[in-house]
Parts: C-alpha cells; sequence; structure tokens
C-alpha cells in the first residue's frame, strides 16, 4: 500500500510485486495478453483464410524478400534478449543498467519498425497495396497491428525511461517495467508466428 | 390464492401448445408442421422426436417447481431454519445421466439425418438439376439441362428429385420451402450451396427468404409449382418457344426500349432481371401480388391488375426494389405492356 | 499499513456532477452502469414496441421498411450492448467486491474507464438515428449487406465504432473483475467458499476476455472494409462473407453466456437465500458454471448450420451444442432441489427467481431442438428462433436482472423497494413475456420468417402476431410499474438495515445499506461457504475481523477516464465522416484531423495517468468510528 515509502536499497529482490498494486498489475497484464493472443489469433485466422485470394496483385511467392524479414526478426529477438536483461537489472536494483537495456531495446524495437515501413512501402510500389485484394488487406491488417503494436511499445518504454530517470527505481515504477517487458516478449512472439505464417508459409506457398 | 395462480400459470402454456400442435398444422403449402414431401417430412419426424423429448424435460421441472412452491412455501411467522443440505451425489448422477441418455437418443437421429440431407444429386441423372440465383429481391431459377432461365416461380415435376446449387447475386439470402424442405443460404462469391427435395403431390407450395438481405426482405416471395411430367415437359417446351412482341407498334416500341434493355421474353431481351416468359400464367406478380380472380386481400388481384400495380410503382409494392425509377411509362404505354404481359401465358398444365 | 500514519495524503474528494464524472468507487460506477443501461434498456424497449406495432396487422405500414430494418438492428445491438451487459456490469460491480470482502476492485481507474468508454459507444451508436439512418443490416450485420456496396450510408459505421468502443469498457472490465476475484478476496475466502453469483461473474469475466477481442478484429475488419477499402468481406475483391459470420459467432457465441451466466448466479443467490437453506450441490454448480464457459466456445457453428458447411462440421457442432444442455439440466435441478425442503417466501425478487426457472426451461429446450442441425434447417431464421432467444434473453437474463436488482437494492441504495408494486411488475412482466413469446414459437414453426417487415394477409400469422403485441404492451407496463417503483422508493427514508431480508448469507449483508465508501471498516475473517450465515448459526452477530481498526487507503477520483471516452467518441466521429468532410488542407482530410484530434486526447490521457503517481488518500480511523456509531 506504502507504495513510494521505499528507496532503491530497500527494495525486495521483485519490486514489481512488493505491493497488491503491482501484484494486480501483472496479473492483470498476464489476462490482458491473453487477450490479445485471441486477437492475434483471429487475425492469422482471417488471413489464413483469404491468402490465395490474390486477384491482380503478386502472390506471396514473388512478393516476399526473406533475407530483409530475416534481418528484422533477428533484431526483434535480440530486443526480446536485452528486455530480459532489463528485468535482471530490475530484480537487482540496478536503476543504471536497467535504463541502459531499455534503451537498447528501444532503439532496436525502433529499427525493426524502420525495416517493416521500408518493408511496405516497397511492396506497395510492387502494386501490392492495402485494397489490392483480400490477401494484401489481410496482410496489412495482421502485420500492421503488429506493428502497431510495436510502435506503441516504444512509445511506451520510452516514457518509462524518462519516469526510471527521474523517479528511480521504487514500488510504483517496478511493476510497469516489468509489464512493459511482458508485452515486449508478447509481441516478440507474435512476430515469430507471423515470420511463419506469413513469410515461410508464403514462400513455400 | 397464490397456488391457483401459480398453476393456471404453469398450465396455461401446455394447453396452448396441446391445442396448437393438434388442431392447426398451418397452411398446407407453407407450414414446416404440415410437410408435403419426404425431406420436409424427416425433418418434421426429427422435430417429433425433439419435442417430444423435451416435452418430458418440461413437464418434470414444471411438476417439481410446483411441488416445491406449494409444498415449502413459508408459513406466517414460521421461524424455523431448515436442513442445510449441502447436495446428494445419487441425485446429481441421476440428473447428469438421465439427460445424456435422453441426448443420445436425439443425437443418433440427428448425426444419421445430418448425412442423409447432405446427399449429392447433382450427378444423378434422374433428379432435375436447378441453379437457384438469389437477387435483393427476386429469385432466378436455372435449368442447366434444359437451358431455361425463368423467374420467381420454380416450376417441378412431382416426385423426381430436384437438385439445387444455390447462391446469392448480391448480399445473403436464403432459399426455403417450408413445406417441403428446410432452408440453405445462398451465399456470393464461390460458397455453393447444395440441397435437394421433392414434391410428391402436385400442388403450388409458398416459398421464403429466410436470410436479412434488405428493406424488402420480407416480401421476397416465391412459389414451388409441382406439376405432373408430362406437364412439366410440356412447360420445358412451352418457355422455350419464340414469342412475338406486342401487335402494336407503339407498344412494341416502348415495351423494347423500356422493358427488354432488363428483362427478356422469349429469346428477346437481357438476362440480368427476371425473365418474363410465360409471367401471365403465373401464379403472382413481383412474387407477392397473388394472382385471383377472387380476390380476398390486399395484395390480392387479377393478372391484369397486379401486372398494372407492380409497373406502375414498382417501389410501393416491394421498397427498394431496383425496377424502380428506371423507366418512364405514359400510361397508353403502361396499360398496353400490362395487357401484352398479362396475355403472355403458356399453356402447358391440363 | 504500518507506514500508513506516515504519508497521509490530503483528501481529494469532489461532490455533486463532479463526484459522479470522476468517482472510481466501485459502487457509484455501478450505479453509473445502472442508469446507462437501464436508459438503455428503455430505448431498446421503445424499438421493440415499434416493431411490435408494425406487425400487429398483416401488410402493416406503420413504420417504412427501411425504419423497420433500423429498428430490428438496433433493437437487438441495443439490448445485448448496452442495456443487458451494462445492467449486468452495474450488479457486478455493486455486489462482487462486497460478496469477497474487498474494498475496491482491483483497477479502479480502469473501472471507471470501462464504464465511461462504454457509454460514450453507447452515444454514439445512437446518434446514428440523428444523423441520417440508424445502422439496419442486423444486429450479426452479415455482409455483404453490410458492406458499403449494399449500405452506402453511415449507419453501420455507426454500428462499427460504436460497438468497438463501447467493446474497448466490456473487455477492461472483464480483465478488472478477474484480477479482482483472484487477488482481492478477504481472507478464508477460498475459490470454493465463493457465492455463486461471484463465479459466474468470474467464468463471464473470463468468457468476455477470450471472446470479445474476436468481435474487436471483426468490427476492425469491417471497418477496414468500409472506410479503408479493404477487402475481408467482399466478394469481388477476393473477400469471403461467410468469414464474418465465423468471427462473429466465435464471438457471438460466448456474449449468449456471457449474458445468461451472472443471471443464473443471481437466481441462485436469491432462491438460497429466500429458501433459507444453503444451496443445492455448490460444487456441481461451480463445475456446471465451468464447464457451460469452456463448451461456450465450442458451439458458434450452430449459428451457421444453414450456411453450407458440409455435414461433418454440422453433425459436430449439433453434438457439441446438445452437450450443453447437461451442465444447464444440473443448474435447474440443483435450484429445484434448493427450493426442496426449504421454507420458501415469494417477494418480488424470489417470484422472479422461481419464475425464472420454468421460463428458462422452456427457453433451453428449444436451445436443444435447434441443435439439431436437420430440424434447424426448419427453424433457423425463423419467428421459432425469435421465440427460442427471447425465451433465454428475456426469460432468462431480464427476470434475473429483475431479481437481482429487487434483491440487491436496498444495498445499494439504502431502501428496499415497494413489494405491492413489485409483485404487479413481476405479474406484468411475466404474463405479457409469454403471451408475446411463446406464441412465436409457432409463427415460425408455421413459415413466417424472422426480420420481416411485414407479412400477407391470409397465411394464418393475424392473430398470433396481434397475441404477440399484446403481450409486448403488458411488458412495457411492467417495466413502468418497475420505474414507477423506483421513484416512489426514492422519496422513502433511507432506513434499509444491513441485513434486510433478514436470511442474508453472504458478506455484503455483513455491512451497512449502503455499503460505506471502503465497504468494510475491517476486513472480515471468513470461515465457510456462506460466510455470514456460518457466523449467525454459530450464534455470532457478525463477522470476525482480520485486521485491526486502522486508516483505510482509497484510489483517487479522476476525470481522465470522462475525458478518454470523449477522445474515443470525437476520434470515431472524425474518420467516420471523413469522406464527406472535405479538406483540411491541401490532400489532407479534415475528418482525419478530428479523428486524430481525437486520438490525441485519448494517448494525452493515458500519457498523464502513466506519469502522474496517484497515492491516493486515506480515510481515518475517526471518520470510520463515526460511520460506525451513526449506523448503530
Amino acid at each position: 500500500m506504502s507504495a513510494h515509502s521505499h528507496v532503491d536499497g530497500q527494495l525486495p529482490h521483485e519490486p514489481e510485486k512488493a505491493t497488491l498494486e503491482g501484484r494486480n498489475k501483472v496479473l492483470g497484464f498476464w489476462l490482458f495478453l491473453g487477450g490479445e493472443t485471441v486477437l492475434f489469433g483471429t487475425l492469422f485466422s482471417a488471413f489464413l483464410a483469404l491468402r490465395h485470394q490474390v486477384l491482380g496483385g503478386p502472390p506471396a511467392e514473388e512478393l516476399f524478400n526473406l533475407g530483409l524479414v530475416a534481418a528484422a526478426t533477428l533484431i526483434l529477438l535480440t530486443s526480446s534478449l536485452t528486455s530480459v536483461f532489463a528485468v535482471h537489472a530490475l530484480h537487482t536494483h540496478q536503476v543504471k543498467s536497467l535504463i541502459m537495456w531499455l534503451i537498447i531495446t528501444v532503439v532496436l524495437g525502433a529499427g525493426f519498425l524502420g525495416l517493416e515501413i521500408y518493408e511496405f512501402v516497397h511492396y506497395v510500389h510492387e502494386g501490392h497495396g492495402f485494397t489490392t485484394s483480400a490477401f494484401s488487406s489481410s496482410f496489412y491488417t495482421l502485420v500492421g497491428f503488429h506493428g502497431a503494436h510495436v510502435a506503441f511499445g516504444i512509445l511506451w518504454i520510452s516514457l518509462l525511461i524518462i519516469q526510471l530517470a527521474k523517479k528511480g527505481l521504487n514500488t510504483t515504477t517496478a511493476p510497469k517495467v516489468y509489464i512493459a517487458s511482458m508485452y515486449w516478449h508478447f509481441i516478440d512472439v507474435v512476430w515469430v508466428f507471423i515470420f511463419t505464417v506469413v513469410y515461410l508459409m508464403g514462400k513455400v506457398g | 390464492m397464490m397456488k391457483r395462480w401459480q398453476f393456471v400459470k404453469r398450465l396455461a402454456p401446455l394447453m396452448a401448445m396441446m391445442v396448437l400442435v393438434l388442431a392447426a398444422c398451418g397452411r398446407e403449402d407453407l407450414s414446416t408442421l404440415n410437410p408435403q414431401g419426404p425431406v420436409a417430412e424427416e425433418q418434421f419426424g426429427l422435430m417429433k422426436l425433439a419435442i417430444s423429448i423435451m416435452l418430458v424435460v418440461i413437464v418434470i421441472v414444471f411438476a417439481i417447481s410446483l411441488y416445491v412452491i406449494i409444498r415449502f412455501r413459508r408459513r406466517k411467522g414460521d421461524n424455523t431454519i431448515p436442513k442445510q443440505v449441502e447436495g446428494n451425489h445419487k441425485l446429481e448422477i441421476i440428473w447428469t445421466v438421465i439427460p445424456i441418455i435422453m441426448l443420445i437418443i436425439l443425437g443418433v437421429p440427428t448425426v444419421q439425418s445430418v448425412f442423409n440431407l447432405a446427399k449429392d444429386y447433382s450427378k444423378d441423372p434422374d433428379a432435375v438439376k436447378v441453379i437457384v440465383t438469389s437477387h435483393q429481391y427476386w429469385w432466378e431459377f436455372e435449368y442447366p439441362e434444359l437451358g431455361i432461365k425463368t423467374a420467381q416461380e420454380l416450376i417441378i415435376p412431382t416426385g423426381k428429385t430436384i437438385a439445387i446449387e444455390a447462391k446469392s447475386a448480391d448480399v445473403l439470402h436464403s432459399f426455403w420451402i417450408p413445406s417441403l424442405a428446410g432452408k440453405i443460404d445462398t451465399n456470393p462469391g464461390a460458397n455453393v450451396n447444395k440441397m435437394y427435395f421433392s414434391a410428391p403431390k402436385e400442388g403450388v407450395y409458398l416459398g421464403k427468404c429466410a436470410e436479412l438481405c434488405g428493406p424488402s426482405h420480407g416480401l421476397m416471395d416465391f412459389k414451388v409449382k409441382a406439376v405432373d411430367e408430362s406437364s412439366f415437359d410440356r412447360w420445358t417446351a412451352a418457355i422455350q418457344e419464340p414469342v412475338a412482341l406486342p401487335s402494336d407498334p407503339a407498344v412494341a416500341e416502348a415495351f423494347q426500349s423500356k422493358c427488354l434493355t432488363c428483362h427478356a421474353v422469349g429469346d428477346l431481351g437481357g438476362p440480368a432481371f427476371p425473365n418474363l416468359t410465360g409471367i401471365g400464367s403465373r401464379e403472382s406478380v413481383g412474387g407477392i401480388l397473388v394472382n385471383t380472380d377472387d380476390p380476398q386481400y390486399s395484395n390480392e388481384g387479377s393478372v391484369y391488375d397486379n401486372l398494372y400495380r407492380w409497373i406502375k410503382d414498382p417501389n410501393s409494392i416491394k421498397p427498394g426494389n431496383q425496377m424502380a425509377g428506371a423507366y418512364d411509362l405514359t400510361e397508353q404505354e403502361l396499360e398496353g405492356i400490362t395487357d401484352y404481359l398479362s396475355k403472355l401465358t403458356l399453356d402447358y398444365e391440363q | 499499513m504500518a507506514h500508513a500514519h506516515a504519508h497521509t495524503h490530503a483528501v481529494k474528494r469532489h461532490s455533486g456532477l463532479m463526484d459522479w464524472l470522476t468517482t472510481v468507487d466501485h459502487k457509484k460506477i455501478g450505479i453509473l452502469y445502472l442508469l446507462a443501461g437501464g436508459f438503455f434498456f428503455l430505448v431498446g424497449g421503445l424499438e421493440a414496441l415499434l416493431i411490435r406495432i408494425q406487425l400487429w396487422k398483416p401488410m402493416n405500414d406503420f413504420v417504412s421498411a427501411d425504419t423497420f430494418n433500423e429498428l430490428l438492428t438496433m433493437h437487438g445491438t441495443t439490448m445485448i450492448f448496452l442495456a443487458a451487459m451494462p445492467i449486468l456490469f452495474a450488479l457486478m460491480n455493486a455486489i462482487v467486491p462486497l460478496q469477497i470482502g474487498a474494498r475496491d476492485v482491483a483497477f479502479p481507474f480502469l473501472n471507471s474507464l470501462g464504464f465511461w468508454t462504454f457509454l460514450f459507444g453507447g452515444i454514439l451508436l445512437n446518434v446514428s438515428w440523428f444523423t441520417g439512418g440508424a445502422p439496419d443490416a442486423g444486429w450479426t450485420a452479415y455482409a455483404p449487406l453490410a458492406g458499403t456496396t449494399y449500405n452506402g450510408d453511415h449507419g453501420v459505421d455507426y454500428y462499427v465504432l460504436g460497438l468497438q468502443v463501447a467493446g474497448i469498457g466490456t473487455l477492461i472490465g472483464g480483465i478488472n473483475f478477474l484480477v479482482t476475484i483472484i487477488n482481492m478476496r478477504a481472507p478464508g475466502m477460498t475459490f470454493m467458499r465463493m457465492p455463486m453469483f461471484t463465479w459466474t461473474i468470474f467464468i463471464t469475466s473470463a468468457l468476455i476476455l477470450f471472446a470479445f477481442p474476436a468481435l474487436t478484429v471483426g468490427l476492425a475488419a469491417l471497418m477496414f472494409d468500409r472506410l479503408f477499402d479493404a477487402n475481408f468481406f467482399d466478394p469481388s475483391g477476393g473477400g469471403n462473407a461467410v468469414l464474418w459470420e465465423h468471427i462473429f459467432w466465435i464471438f457471438g457465441h460466448p456474449e449468449v453466456y456471457i449474458l445468461i451466466l451472472p443471471a443464473f448466479g443471481v437466481i441462485s443467490e436469491v432462491i438460497s437465500t429466500f429458501s433459507r437453506k444453503r444451496l443445492f450441490g455448490y460444487s456441481s454448480m461451480v463445475f456446471a458454471t465451468i464447464l457451460i464457459g469452456f463448451l461456450g466456445f465450442m458451439v458458434w457453428a450452430h449459428h451457421m448450420f444453414t450456411t453450407g458447411l458440409g455435414p461433418v462440421a454440422n453433425a459436430l457442432f449439433s453434438i457439441a451444442t446438445m452437450l450443453i444442455a447437461v451442465p444447464t439440466g444440473i443448474k435447474i435441478f440443483n435450484w429445484l432441489f434448493t427450493m426442496w425442503g426449504g421454507s420458501i417466501i415469494f417477494n418480488t425478487a424470489n417470484l422472479f427467481a422461481v419464475g425464472f426457472v420454468p421460463t428458462f426451461v422452456m427457453g433451453g429446450v428449444t436451445g436443444v431442438m435447434l441443435a439439431a442441425a436437420p430440424a434447424d434447417f426448419q427453424y433457423h431464421d425463423s419467428y421459432f428462433v425469435v421465440a427460442h432467444f427471447h425465451y433465454v434473453i428475456v426469460g432468462g437474463l431480464i427476470l434475473g436482472i429483475f431479481s437481482g436488482l429487487h434483491y440487491w437494492w436496498p444495498k445499494m441504495f439504502g431502501r428496499a423497494l415497494n413489494e405491492t408494486i413489485g409483485k404487479l411488475t413481476f405479474w406484468t412482466f411475466f404474463i405479457g413475456f409469454h403471451l408475446t413469446f411463446f406464441i412465436q414459437h409457432f409463427l415460425g414453426l408455421l413459415g413466417m420468417p424472422r426480420r420481416i417487415w411485414t407479412y400477407l394477409d391470409g397465411l394464418g400469422f393475424n392473430e398470433m402476431n396481434l397475441i404477440s403485441t399484446i403481450g409486448a404492451f403488458l411488458m412495457a407496463l411492467g417495466t413502468i410499474l418497475f420505474l414507477l417503483n423506483i421513484v416512489t422508493t426514492a422519496f422513502k427514508p433511507k432506513n434499509a438495515p444491513a441485513d434486510p431480508w433478514e436470511d442474508g448469507r453472504t458478506l455484503e449483508w455483513t455491512i451497512p445499506s449502503p455499503a460505506p465508501e471502503y465497504n468494510f471498516a475491517q476486513t472480515p475473517l471468513v470461515r465457510g461457504y456462506d460466510a455470514y450465515w456460518k457466523e449467525k448459526m454459530d450464534g455470532h452477530k457478525g463477522m470476525t475481523p482480520a485486521e485491526p481498526l486502522g486508516p483505510i487507503h482509497m484510489p483517487s477520483p479522476s476525470i481522465l477516464p470522462f475525458f478518454m471516452g470523449v477522445g474515443l467518441f470525437i476520434a470515431a466521429l472524425g474518420f467516420m465522416y471523413a469522406p464527406d468532410w472535405g479538406d483540411m488542407f491541401d490532400g489532407f482530410k479534415a475528418g482525419y484531423g478530428v479523428g486524430i484530434f481525437g486520438l490525441l486526447i485519448l494517448f494525452g490521457c493515458m500519457f498523464l495517468r502513466s506519469v502522474i503517481d496517484d497515492h491516493g488518500f486515506h480515510i481515518e480511523e475517526e471518520e470510520i468510528l463515526k460511520d460506525k456509531g451513526g449506523k448503530a
């Protein structure tokens, strides 16, 4: 209950779970991710149902450039690892290291997003616009929903970095960092599925 | 006081149900409770089985309800605490197992019937194939093997299996002839559906659209007319014969320039909208204006009157249909065309 | 709590309108949900009456065909999303924290946000009546009818965006109550000691969590189709109309259980209390609830038997659907045997509950009948289906809601509703209900499709439709009586005791009516199922406290949720009207500008919420003691 009575040195090992509010947040966020799973599950289903409806646009096996996507995948997976380091720093109460790892995570996330935007622009030039076909609509919606999640995560974690710098690590900021890291892992996992279902399966036909 | 009320309240719907089930099964040409063909009969059989099982459930629940409501009412000033019962394993097992048995009794014939009604007659040489295409708000019937396209009235030979391929030209509709067969949706795009039915007895059966499709969804009726096989053969021949234009050249001109741009008669005109060949001998105009010499209701009249009403202002008959405002006729042309169409009959029944 | 005295914050409390706009108190939010849901219930009811007036005679033209489709669409959408669910949210907000011995919900701020997004979504949907036409493609909004080709005006846009905004609120509420129930139970309140109502809310919340995201995606895809020319459901662009049906019903069927499970909970509480008996077969009730929730996700395609999914799918979904009858049957018999051997008092709350049982059984058996796919080919989209789901939703859910409202009214408002008017309400509503809907089974069987604007004369539908319309007016009369009851009760003194029924069994009856802001002066120690009843039987006057009296920490009120709702409302209107409003500057539509402005309000509020730490405030011992004294 007494959120800001702790100072850095007195924090428990898992400061995100030190208060009821923190525990509520962590549990609530797990549940939220459960809902997000259904959300992406539905988007995947829609994509799978429509992915052969290319009409006049380029089909998946001609369109996708696996090299670029693999690079994006590598960047995003690395950012997942750096967010693990951030949570480790959180548990060992090293604010500076925590902030550093979060910054690296954000930078990697931005790199991923940059590649994705480049990729989308390239596709549109290839004649694969949002309104081209059911395949293109469902592709942009699925991958775009994920991209929007990455973008939101970047803004969110950036905001948390500023808060950490200003307020330090305490039982109010710790749960925020922890759930942001959960969120980041989740969008990485979703990306692994997108890479497999959209790109690899698209290449195979 | 309460006792009597509860009693009446609980028995009234049961009584009403019995009365309705026994006394009125509805119109022979419209009711699912009065099946006129084997498919509807099979479905009615399953309905009867389900209703019987469910009546048993209802009777049991109502009886126990009635008993506890009467027996365990709190008497005035009664402050005793009833025994607090946690549960009863024996009872709980009973009311788990008995429903499961009931469901098996219902489930087995259900599954059998599902597969039976999914039989595909589209390759059967004895079956009459019909492609049903639904439009806002009319039905197109194509006999691919006979090269016939007609609208609003599906003519079938008695006793033969009719193999339906159903699709939609615009939004979802659903093809339903309650007294002959349950419905099947007509989907747009590649989701073509198949079903079959047959009518052993001659007669006209009412068909309905059963999926919300726009303002005139409720008025999107059609007819299924079962005739004996020789009449059916005469019909297929008659409908393919050429049709002469109106004899009055002014009417013919108007008919050609204002009607045949969308509609077809014989080998003239366009295929996009209802084919008018033989419209004068159909049961109804627009699916809902019933042709009769003895009109009783506001939607009934002679063929001429109905056609006149329809052509004059289709939107007042079926709001939102695409014929409204598509043409402009003088009173003279209107009467001439109506007269011509009302005499556009096919002579095939004996 | 040990540190509490070290940092007491200034008490931030508002009064009047500002209090209601900023409140994060679950009890006040419950009242807000009740007000808003009640209002939409009246709107939906009015729409129903207009539908029934149109159908009272053949070939009627009381309303136009277009208006009729708007009415049936808005009636369904309003009743499900804006009336039934919010009133359930009202009950769960008002009661669940009290039943588990909690001082608040897990996320008070989000709770308030959930309410305001629901309200602004609901208002958005209804604005359509005044801007050129409400949605008219049915509450199921099947494509392609709901697409721009066949629905060029903005009606369906309002449906898509209104439900999207309202849906956010529902999802938030679901998560909130899951966490509340898992994390905030009083000491000793194990899962298997939780009251049945709390259990059903728990399962309902889980269903919301896993069902609503599917709707979110469906609505987003339909929105993309409509606003940005995507091709999800448009066959000419390679889309698939059947995909919408799948997505809609994967959400839509669990939604049915989201609605009915809480009613099961209410009935369990009410019947048990007024029979003065422990709920019969509590653990099998819990099990049945979980099983119904689980099976609820396995049966969506029984709404699509006529879509043409093939015999294998139809057979599987038939059987899966029939299976739901088993846990439901367990519940029915458990209620009957709760009454068996009890000492039953028939006040209004219990009349509704006892009336519920046979009525719901009638809705249930027609459900099993509908599950038999070949027979469903006949029932589907006929008035038989209309009768079935009204038996389940009105005869089940609405009777349950009425029961719950009469039961918990004293706890929510400190005044008991009048019993005489209450009983009149029950009888008019109950008889009116059966009159309206029983006959509709037969209309369907005799060949009357649903959602039809009018019917021809001479088909044998006339008398039954007339009876149905008369019944609808009786239901309206019952509703008016209920409103009358509320109004007259509001002028009575606020004198309800803590346990007004004297047979209360659960924790909410151990605290004053209405509950103080902090609910429990001291968190109670729970020693068994039916915690309060157990103490009563052991000869105790109240609960044993689990903690000493001390200052209580409370969350601060906030206006941000209100503005987040406003932001979403503005954003939705902006994006919707972008094609109509022209350019703000070259190549940039004014509508998008408005839309982005709305989103900025939303994200700005989120930013403020993240940056400003809310430490809440404390209610001091003196104030708590004063409350206690005042009541004694």
